[in-house]
């Protein structure tokens, strides 16, 4: 019975009882993982989007995420100002989307979903090979000060200890959600916005009313493009730009399975629950597991949710008609 | 009349193979390069390809290869993937190959059972199997100059030379992967011995770039001193995690797959003080690495990135990689008489290498490294490294040689060692002596 009682206060009492003895530790633990939510939110954003529209499952968004960066950075290295440096790595997304409308989607309308998703697994080796083919596969720093992001931190003293912020990372959740409500605006108020949603609720219905569908997938790709380009550059600004970030990029599936496929909202807040829970257990039960608990903790909260919940918390109920 | 065509075409395309160069074993000297310019892990893998080729070609252009034979150097991609490794070898094992440098431990672990079936050597130049160090044990498997093991006692030296090791509390953060965890038996060890406290922080694969809870833990844990076992896009990413905590970089050493141009590039100014072990010299200063930049590069014949690249951290580990086998190479022409040898000829030349700082100078690479001396026993050679600690625009040398706690080392190797073979009853070693 001993080892029951040292176990449940392992796991039950000192977990609480280390949070609030570093009442100033325990805020810069949600900070870092509210600023990490946020970027898997930004992820898992760019699936939704593009599941929303055209029902399909973008494997690709992970990759497209470095290969935003990759075009970014390089370009800039090639001497061109940062500030002509994005606006031509925003044209070569928005290329890129009208490549994969015309060469991919348009091929495969009213195709199986699983040949939609294979063909975007197809995509991401295309995607990672042209990346490495034409920028090599070094990693390369972000050009976090040329497009004028902040650098730096910030202290906060509070409860007779500090909280640390970078100004980089309150720059990322600044950005995050002006895009959140850049994209909630476009999708309720704008001419496009209807005619995407109009796509999303029914192909057949929004062909009827002369809504181009090819013109809508092109958009919500390209839309999906630029959230992989803000994605990569504050994740690139965090640590570098490598292929690496592309695996990081598949927690967002964790993320979307909580959220929902079809939710901007649930992508916002499965984002958040999947970086601060993750943080939260790495510090303070991680010891418990010899640490490392990160890797599988999004996942394993995602098998429970899909065991529970399996549409999400904002998901459209899975109804199947006999 | 189609089927006159596309037999005809066959015929041709087939002509066209046959007259093709092909990797000849008789009249060449085959040394497979497993590279990874692709993938995570990239960033490390391409400068040490990049480095092992050029001064392979270099020996071509300004010597005839060696002995008079040609070198053909020829790249496999892995990915630093085991799967893709071991196709790698498979696939090339059989155009005479020399010697295979896997480039990781995963690869090496899954080539040290196969390198005595296929008498074809393993060279995995301080890394892979620390234990393989034991010649006895390990006739085919070669670790020069040093192993993890003995890495991390020349690191620990280093710590206690600073302020002292017993009673104070050493953080090890590292790749949750075989290479990662190769250290643990030793530093779980000595952390008993020498009396210090250990935390450990593993980085899972996927969580490269993502480290923020593990050092929120160091910052709880508060160690005296880290040390990093990490690779690729881990290591500037735990730098920067580091200087966001405002951990003392100074109280902060990577091994020596943590402390290349690459990773601290990405830091910048930002990463000043951070410290990493090293065995193979820094810069372009070498003649060896001048002959390079006229032989090769300057005629447009490297792959490297620019001219400035040549003379970093991992291109000349991948050149001193090179080094090794070439000498190796020539001793096992003097031993044998013959100018193409063979797998078990490289494995004479390996086990019988003796770079002394005389044959250094020789190669155009004195005080490149310390003196490496092989032997039927010791498949390890010196074991020391070196101290660089990162300027801020470079990095710079800031110890002489730091030998490794051999006496305490060497019978845990030894134990190691006798533990892998335990259970394989089929394996031959060898006695020396």
């Amino acid at each position: 019975m001993e080892w029951l009682s040292a176990s449940l206060e392992a796991i039950l009492v000192s977990p609480f009882r280390d949070m609030f003895s570093m009442p100033d530790f325990l805020l810069q633990v949600v900070w870092e993982g509210f600023v990490s939510g946020i970027l898997y939110a930004l992820v898992a954003l760019g699936f939704v989007l593009i599941f929303k529209a055209s029902g399909v499952f973008n494997f690709a968004q992970g990759i497209m995420v470095v290969f935003a960066a990759l075009v970014l950075v390089s370009i800039h290295n090639m001497g061109v100002p940062a500030w002509l440096a994005l606006v031509i790595t925003i044209g070569v997304m928005g290329l890129l989307a009208i490549g994969i409308e015309r060469v991919v989607l348009r091929n495969l309308v009213n195709q199986h979903d699983a040949i939609l998703l294979m063909a975007t697994i197809g995509l991401t080796l295309v995607l990672k090979g042209a990346g490495q083919l034409f920028f090599g596969g070094e990693p390369k720093s972000m050009i976090t000060e040329e497009l004028g992001l902040p650098t730096g931190s910030s202290d906060w003293e509070v409860f007779d200890g500090i909280v640390i912020f970078q100004h980089i990372d309150v720059a990322a959740a600044g950005i995050a959600i002006i895009m959140v409500m850049a994209l909630a605006i476009f999708f309720s108020k704008t001419r496009i916005g209807r005619a995407l949603r109009a796509v999303a609720d029914d192909h057949q219905a929004a062909l009827s009313v002369g809504i181009s569908l090819h013109q809508i997938w092109a958009i919500v790709w390209f839309a999906s493009g630029i959230v992989a380009l803000v994605t990569g550059i504050m994740w690139g600004a965090r640590s570098d730009v490598s292929f690496a970030l592309e695996i990081i990029a598949l927690k967002a599936l964790a993320v979307l399975i909580l959220g929902g496929f079809t939710s901007v909202p649930g992508a916002i807040i499965g984002g958040l629950i999947v970086g601060i829970g993750e943080k939260l257990f790495e510090v303070y039960w991680g010891p418990l597991f010899g640490g490392g608990v990160e890797a599988w903790f999004a996942y394993v909260l995602a098998l429970i949710f899909l065991l529970f919940r399996p549409q999400g918390m904002f998901g459209e109920r899975i109804i199947e008609r006999v | 009349m189609k089927s006159k065509i596309l037999i005809s075409a066959s015929a041709l395309f087939v002509a066209a193979a046959c007259a093709m160069p092909v990797v000849q074993a008789e009249d060449s000297l085959y040394l497979p390069s497993m590279s990874y310019r692709t993938g995570p892990f990239a960033g490390g893998g391409t400068p040490f390809a990049d480095g092992y080729a050029d001064y392979l070609n270099m020996l071509n252009e300004r010597d005839g290869g060696i002995g008079g034979v040609k070198v053909v150097v020829e790249e496999c991609e892995t990915a630093y993937n085991t799967q893709k490794g071991v196709e790698c070898y498979e696939a090339t094992k059989g155009n005479g190959a020399l010697a295979y440098s896997p480039l990781s431990t995963g690869i090496t672990l899954a080539l040290i059972p196969k390198a005595p079936v296929d008498q074809i050597p393993v060279f995995s130049m301080g890394y892979g199997l620390s234990a393989a160090a034991i010649g006895e044990k390990f006739p085919w498997t070669f670790v020069y100059p040093t192993t993890y093991w003995s890495q991390m006692s020349s690191i620990l030296k280093y710590i206690d030379s600073n302020g002292g090791v017993a009673g104070k509390k050493i953080g090890f953060i590292y790749l949750d992967a075989g290479y990662g965890k190769e250290p643990l038996p030793l530093l779980e060890q000595l952390s008993e011995s020498m009396g210090f406290e250990l935390a450990k922080y593993p980085v899972g694969g996927k969580e490269m770039q993502n480290q923020s809870a593990q050092w929120l833990n160091v910052r709880k844990d508060r160690p005296d001193w880290m040390i990093m076992w990490g690779w690729g896009a881990m290591n500037p990413t735990a730098i920067k995690e580091a200087v966001k905590i405002r951990y003392p970089l100074d109280r902060f050493i990577g091994n020596w797959w943590a402390g290349s141009h690459n990773d601290l590039q990405a830091v910048g100014k930002n990463g000043k003080g951070y410290l990493a072990a090293n065995f193979s010299g820094i810069g372009q200063q070498y003649p060896a690495v001048q002959d390079i930049l006229k032989h090769v590069v300057d005629k447009g014949n490297s792959k490297v990135a620019s001219r400035e690249a040549v003379g970093n951290v991992l291109y000349n580990r991948g050149l001193f990689n090179a080094v090794v086998l070439a000498e190796a190479i020539t001793v096992a022409q003097a031993k044998t008489g013959k100018a193409v040898i063979n797998g078990a000829d490289m494995r004479y030349g390996l086990e019988n290498i003796n770079l002394t700082a005389e044959r250094l100078a020789e190669l155009g690479l004195a005080d490149f490294t310390g003196p490496l001396k092989g032997s039927c026993e010791d498949h390890e050679g010196a074991g020391a490294v070196f101290i660089q600690q990162w300027n801020g625009e470079d990095w710079e040398k800031v110890t002489d040689l730091i030998e490794p706690m051999t006496d305490v080392v060497r019978p845990l190797l030894e134990d190691a060692a006798a533990k892998y073979v335990s259970d394989k009853p089929d394996w031959e070693g060898q006695t020396c002596g």
